[in-house]
């Protein structure tokens, strides 16, 4: 029998009633049994109750996006079957919770199958919390997931409850797996072939939790936020990490304030961040240009969520590149990275305190809704091969080691500000003798008092804007993907990256040759990464999701070169369907 | 080792105050330094952080660490440096703009968290940087060139709103008593918690209204046998115009944020690789 390459299984239905945690043990048992898992999940508007859907796509290989169309959906009640079942595929199959609902019969475009779990779960194993471990054995079954796998997760979850609860929720596993042996014929059809993942030593985890291990790994040890839609995790997950490496974490009362904290540890000695979403980013933009003025490292994480204003929290969108990079009164030095992925999250989140700290600037994170939420089986970090930076310090007694103000003066103690060749200069912390000093937003001198002399300004300028020249120059590397030969290139930026990539290899099929790259840093523009590969095209597209073609925007500013912006910006997913029409539609005019 | 005790001068820097001749806030800095001599600080252990505001560029002055920010961001500084070295000693010192009016929100917070800093606040009910406009210490019916008709809003009561915000020491000083100043600051510095010095220092460039001669009259020492820890008393106090009380009108012992945080702490810095692998572990 034929073994598909890849499967979209959705689960929808009421929020609280278990899609999550049917969707959660799935992706974490395939994860294991070696299947490549990528995942999307619309959590509902409403706190209790409203409509949920959890969705989790599978195949033997590395995934790099949530797939256009829907294989199986499993609907928990009737509106899950009425908000989904458009993007159920052509021959796909429609399961639906028959103690809930029956849907009309449809015209023979899917197959739809009654999948009784609230019975099964009452009525023949009366164990109504089961009906999720149910529906998990079912679509187990569906895919051919060795339910060895589901066991152990069961018992990892249940031991403790002790060996009635576990044996019921054995029970239901089997309940699930008996059911659609017995009455749906079409799992034969449905089949996966399992990767070989499986002796890889692999996590699974959302971009958010690698956003926050990353900064763990990268020596981040203070955080302070406030609370928002899509960043949130990454606070809940550092407060409970930070305190078991000596960190600490606060609540703040708003963003200015989280920023500002931030700001205040960095200063004092601790590497810090703080995550937040695009309003929060634009109530941080004055704290901003103080870590600039000042030279205080810090990372701020942007979740971002389709604005403007508080917009569509719970959808996605790529419209904070002109703020990121841009935003601020006067001129703003600042670092603006993009991970591509949920691997590409723990990366960059090490690459963005290395840079922080080398360069002693504000470096954002642009994380996105689907990026932060969704998981991913990735290969367990090897720690060791991060290189990890520390801020320059100074040496003992840098300063005239006096302690107090004599000869602490302006041209004899420690120049916080000193004008060095790389335009980096050493910086002490609070509790260090010889390194007292004033931090400040003023423009100030290489003392760090407060001058605001033409002379002294322009020096100061061109000691900021060099360091930010040198990360220009030094960018982490860029990703890469398709025919390097190609005519067409595309160039986008984070989350995009995936679809980009299934894009790719589905024109590769076709015989259309595509080169893509996403470079890391999208600010500054990485001129020896987008330059060579802009001229070695003789088009560039560059896909986004947003109204106004940021990248596109900033790179015909920079490169003096146009390119073909293609975006969306629905608020819902840029799919590979729709760039490989793009690309086609402009292959055709290239020739 | 036995730490020595540094002259005066130790704890000023060389960069001279821009304040206008008669400013308060000269004295305010003379009762600082004096503060820190009393107390034997060592100026690398101390942080001095502000805001914006004649009175926020005082951490020029001073020879130890400092930090001066953007407007009305003080505490959200001072607490991240409290957050990552508890052991540092932080004074804020600024505006009653800066603490009150952009501020507001942090110095509510900053006060609720009862972080174990002392934040002495230059109060001279006016803007004085940005050249004489109404603040929010300002009398009602006080006129300036963005209240010619005179304010309408009534003023924050800067003592009553630190008590109800939850400020465990809670204080009123007076730039023209440097010598008193000089005290409540040490014992805003030895509270283990929030303290709030709310000092007059009047601004004779731009507040005819509120001047030392007017001061002088308004102002008396608490009661002899005042008792700080009555929390009614302390209200009561605090609300009265006449005399408006100089000295520390209310004290609370208890844990500090500070401590709060170092409890929560579980581990150290040594842990970081066998956390990071468990979590691998956890999510594998
Ligand atoms: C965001 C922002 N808004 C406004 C200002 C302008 N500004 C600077 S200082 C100040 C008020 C100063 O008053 P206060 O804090 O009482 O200090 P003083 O100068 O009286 O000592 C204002 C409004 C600013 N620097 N930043
Ligand atoms: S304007 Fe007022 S507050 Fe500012 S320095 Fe002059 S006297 Fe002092």
């Amino acid at each position: 029998m034929a073994e598909r390459d890849d499967l979209v299984i959705r689960v929808a239905g009421e929020a609280g009633e278990g899609v999550l945690s049917t969707g959660q043990l799935i992706t974490l048992a395939a994860a294991r049994a070696g299947y490549g898992v990528l995942t999307d999940s619309v959590p509902p508007a409403e706190i209790k109750g409203g409509h949920s859907l959890f969705q989790i796509r599978l195949a033997p290989r590395r995934l790099f996006s949530r797939g256009d169309v829907v294989d199986i959906l499993l609907a928990f009640n009737r509106e899950g079957y009425d908000r989904n079942i458009r993007e159920l595929r052509d021959g796909g199959l429609l399961l639906y919770d028959s103690g809930d609902f029956t849907p009309p019969e449809n015209d023979g475009r899917y197959q739809q199958h009654a999948l009784p779990l609230t019975d099964i779960a009452r009525k023949e194993l009366q164990f109504e919390l089961g009906k999720n471990v149910v529906a998990v054995g079912a679509i187990s079954a569906l895919f051919g997931l060795d339910p060895e796998y589901i066991r152990k997760l069961l018992h990892q979850r249940f031991a403790r409850k002790g060996d009635v609860v576990l044996n019921k929720n054995y029970q239901a596993l089997d309940a699930g797996i008996g059911y659609v042996e017995r009455n749906i014929p079409e799992r034969g059809a449905l089949q996966v072939k399992p990767g070989d993942f499986g002796n890889e030593a692999r996590i699974v985890v959302s971009g958010n939790q690698a956003i926050a291990m990353g900064s763990l790994v990268a020596g981040c040890r203070v955080y302070a936020g406030y609370p928002i839609t899509p960043a949130t995790d990454i606070m809940e997950f550092l407060a409970a990490e930070l305190p078991k490496v000596g960190g600490s974490v606060v609540q703040a009362e708003d963003e200015m304030s989280a920023l500002g904290m931030a700001i205040g540890s960095s200063y004092a000695g601790k590497k810090s961040m703080t995550a937040t979403s695009g309003p929060g980013v634009s109530l941080m933009v004055e704290l901003m240009g103080l870590s600039s003025m000042a030279e205080i490292p810090v990372v701020v994480v942007d979740a971002q969520r389709a604005g403007p204003s508080t917009g569509m929290p719970t959808r996605q969108e790529q419209g904070d590149l002109f703020l990121a990079a841009l935003g601020g009164h006067g001129e703003i030095q600042r670092i603006v990275l993009a991970p591509v992925s949920v691997a590409d999250c723990f990366t960059q989140a090490i690459n963005a305190f290395n840079l922080a700290e080398q360069y002693q600037m504000p470096v954002l994170l642009m994380g996105d809704t689907t990026l932060g939420v969704r998981t991913e089986s990735i290969p367990t970090p090897d720690v060791s091969a991060y290189e990890i930076v520390n801020r320059l310090g100074i040496t003992p007694h840098e300063g005239n080691g006096t302690n107090g103000a004599a000869g602490l003066g302006v041209e004899s103690g420690y120049k916080r500000y000193a004008l060095t060749e790389s335009g980096v200069s050493p910086m002490s912390a609070p509790g260090q003798d010889g390194g007292q000093y004033v931090a400040t937003g003023l423009e100030h001198n290489e003392s760090g008092r407060p001058r605001s002399d033409a002379a002294n300004h322009q020096q100061m300028t061109h000691k900021r804007f060099n360091k930010l020249e040198a990360a220009r120059e030094n960018a982490p590397a860029a990703h890469y993907y398709g025919d390097p030969t190609a005519d067409v290139g595309l160039v986008c930026w984070g989350s995009m990256w995936g679809v980009v990539v299934e894009a790719i290899d589905v024109l590769a099929q076709k015989g259309i040759k595509v080169a893509a790259m996403a470079p890391r840093m999208v600010w500054p523009l990485p001129d020896k990464q987008l330059q060579p590969f802009m001229q070695s095209k003789r088009v560039v597209l560059v896909p986004e999701m947003n109204y106004t073609g940021q990248l596109a925007q900033l790179m015909r500013a920079r490169y003096l070169r146009d390119v073909v912006s293609i975006t969306d910006y629905s608020g819902g997913v840029f799919t590979v369907a729709r760039l490989v029409q793009e690309i086609e539609g402009v292959h055709q005019h290239a020739r | 080792m036995a730490v020595q005790p540094l002259p005066l001068e130790a704890y000023k820097s060389d960069e001279k105050p821009t304040w206008c001749p008669g400013c308060g806030d000269f004295g305010v800095l003379n009762g600082l330094y004096n503060a820190m001599r009393q107390k034997g600080l060592q100026t690398k252990d101390v942080v001095v952080v502000s805001g914006i505001g004649c009175s926020s560029r005082l951490p020029f002055f001073v020879a130890s660490y400092g930090f001066h920010g953007v407007h009305g961001r003080a505490m959200p500084i001072a607490t991240g440096v409290k957050v990552a070295n508890p052991n540092l000693k932080v004074l804020a010192m600024g505006g009653d703009g800066d603490a009150f009016a952009i501020g507001g929100g942090h110095f509510v917070h900053a006060a609720r968290r009862n972080l174990d800093i002392c934040y002495v606040i230059m109060d001279n009910n006016i803007y004085g940087l940005t050249k004489g406009q109404t603040s929010p210490t300002s009398q009602v019916g006080f006129v300036t060139k963005t209240t010619p008709k005179g304010t309408p809003d009534r003023p924050i009561n800067p003592l009553r709103l630190a008590i109800a915000s939850g400020a465990t020491f809670v204080a009123r000083g007076f730039s023209g008593k440097p010598k008193e100043l000089a005290e409540l600051i040490v014992e805003g510095i030895n509270h283990n918690g929030f303290a709030v010095i709310d000092t007059f220092s009047p601004c004779p460039t731009f507040n005819k209204v509120n001047t030392f001669k007017a001061y002088r009259e308004e102002v008396a020492d608490l009661p002899k046998d005042y008792d700080p820890s009555d929390l009614h008393r302390a209200i009561e106090y605090a609300s009265s115009d006449d005399p408006m009380y100089l000295g520390v009108l209310y004290r609370e012992e208890g844990a500090s944020f500070e401590d709060h945080l170092q409890a929560a702490k579980i581990g150290t810095e040594e842990n970081a690789p066998a956390v990071i692998e468990d979590l691998f572990r956890r999510y594998g």
